[in-house]
């Protein structure tokens, strides 16, 4: 018997600000721009919104986040349902999860979810935007051993679980360079991506070593934008402008990090957790899923993910993507849009926004054909913190 | 001299961890063993995260242990690491079992492996006492 939520909610609306190097808005002024782009996507009345999740970006520990004062900026004085999320990377399919619910006990109607980040300053590197942890305090305890080994940011630790990973099963660079590969060619084909050059392998390995073993092409980009979702119930959604998106599936896997023998946070991730449930409430498995949409901070973070998922047996990621299977016309459409790598950085929003758009077969140029099940994730911390959906366009 | 060279920066005691520090300037690497159940670890927080309670010792481990991992940083984050690049960032899973984050000295940066048995050599960056590690002769 079909989980009792399976399809029982949908979303029925998207909002994509342009995005990268655009310097004259805040945090706030992208999220109410996805917001007001979502609302005429759905063909919703903004007074019909009656819930509001938000998930700031880097900006919510940098300063400057947006911040439940979102809110009054879009004039909402009548919501039931509100709150300022954040676990990480993993958030835009968390907001999801719990809008589902909330819809489900009755609370609400329509949910948006929005994320909004402006890290980007004009004159300064995209690593400048993240990087900065180690300098802006000064380190203290246990914890501090990072920025006194000069450990700082997100890239030392990605680069840390994908050296761990080569070592322990053979995974190479030409693999993590396939992943890279693969997603530039999706992101040809996308108006909202910001990287729609074509990229070689030999010009992936040329690429400048930002924490060997990962390149400059191995890491995300960063974005400034904001991108929006509107969670309905899937009887409602029925009624509305797009096809609707249904949730067929939720889970979540946070294994945390021990810091001690017997744990392998860098190998072994929440997916692996995640998955159980959120295959289970759909009644499906990988095998079913016909598009991929995968957290990829990183190149490597994709070739964990489809291991934690039963895509292929722990270890085999690395051949099971070298042979350009994510790509367009391959077996395994993987991060269609081009993904954090080639598109847009909007954490948990960039997986989630381009799944919407191919569940809904709106994919235009890069549309995949057969689209009855979408995996969408998100990922954050150092590989600690995940949350999944299975979305369709059927009801059931 | 000058005022304006870059310091790097060096993790420093707090209430919970000044004995690590303390033993660390004397060439001894400790760890915190729980007193109710014996859970051993390099705390980042005051209460035992087995079996939640308070109250620690600290005792002298071996300094042994091996490369759980280790990646080259090549980029500029810090002007003080400049010198270094490309520099070595390790984690060391210690032989007693909790990990920390480390460079590995001693040893060219081509020459590390995950795996590679360590141990403990603490430097002076400053007054203040670093944890790093050789290989094993
Ligand atoms: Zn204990």
């Amino acid at each position: 018997m079909a989980h009792r939520l399976r399809g029982a909610a949908a979303i029925t609306g998207l909002g994509i600000t342009p995005m990268g190097r655009i310097y004259d808005k805040s945090s706030t002024d992208f999220a109410v721009d996805a917001v007001r782009l979502a609302i005429a996507d759905s063909g919703l009345e903004k007074s019909e919104i009656d819930g509001l999740l938000i998930n700031a970006g880097i900006t919510g520990n940098t300063g400057g986040g947006v911040s439940l004062q979102l809110q009054n900026a879009l004039g909402m004085g009548n919501l039931r349902l509100l709150n300022h999320m954040n676990a990480a990377g993993s958030t835009a399919a968390q907001m999801v999860q719990y809008a589902t619910m909330a819809i489900d006990a009755g609370m609400v109607n329509h949910v948006v979810c929005v994320f909004a980040d402006a890290p980007l300053r004009e004159g300064a590197s995209a690593g400048a935007a993240y990087g900065g942890a180690g300098r802006r305090q000064g380190p203290t305890g246990i914890l501090g051993l990072s920025a006194g080994a000069g450990h700082f940011g997100a890239n030392t630790s990605y680069a840390l679980a994908a050296q761990r990973h080569m070592a322990l099963y053979g995974t190479t660079q030409d693999q993590l360079g396939a992943v890279a590969v693969a997603e530039r060619s999706w992101a040809t084909m996308n108006p909202h991506a910001t990287m729609r050059d074509p990229l070689s392998l030999e010009q992936y390995h040329a690429s400048r070593w930002i924490v060997e073993p990962l390149h400059l092409l191995d890491c995300c980009l960063v974005s400034n934008g904001a991108v929006a979702v509107i969670v309905s119930s899937g009887e409602r959604a029925r009624e509305m402008a797009q096809p609707p998106v249904y949730i067929w599936g939720m889970g979540q896997g946070h294994p945390g990090d021990s810091r001690s023998a017997g744990d392998f946070p860098e190998t072994e991730t929440g997916a692996r957790i995640a998955a159980e449930t959120v295959f289970g409430m759909a009644g499906v498995g990988p095998e079913d899923i016909d598009v991929c949409e995968l957290y990829d901070c990183y190149t490597y973070t994709v070739v964990v993910t489809l291991e934690d998922y039963g895509f292929c047996k722990k270890g085999e990621g690395g051949p099971f993507v070298e042979d350009g299977k994510l790509g367009p016309g391959g077996s395994l459409p993987t991060n269609t849009g081009g993904g954090q790598l080639s598109a847009y950085y909007m954490w948990g929003m960039t997986p989630l926004s381009e799944a919407v758009i191919q569940t809904r077969g709106q994919g235009g140029e890069r549309q995949v054909e057969k689209h009855d099940l979408v995996l969408a994730t998100g990922n954050g911390g150092a590989l600690n913190y995940h949350a999944s959906l299975v979305l369709s366009p059927h009801a059931n | 001299m000058a005022d304006d060279v870059p310091v790097k920066p060096v993790s420093q005691p707090d209430e919970l961890t000044e004995p690590f520090f303390a033993a660390g300037a004397e060439g001894r690497l400790v760890v915190a063993v729980c007193t109710v159940c014996g859970d051993m670890r390099l705390p980042t927080s005051a209460t035992c995260p087995t079996c939640l309670a308070e109250g620690l010792e600290w005792r002298e481990v071996s300094g042994k242990g091996t490369v759980h991992t280790f990646a080259i940083m090549h980029r500029r984050y810090h002007p003080a690491w400049e010198p270094d690049l490309p520099y070595n960032i390790a984690v060391v899973e210690l032989e007693e079992g909790p990990r920390l984050p480390a460079n590995i000295v001693g040893v060219e940066n081509d020459d590390i492996a995950v795996g590679m048995p360590v141990e403990v050599v603490w430097e002076r960056e400053g007054e203040a006492p670093v944890p790093r590690f050789r290989p094993v002769a």
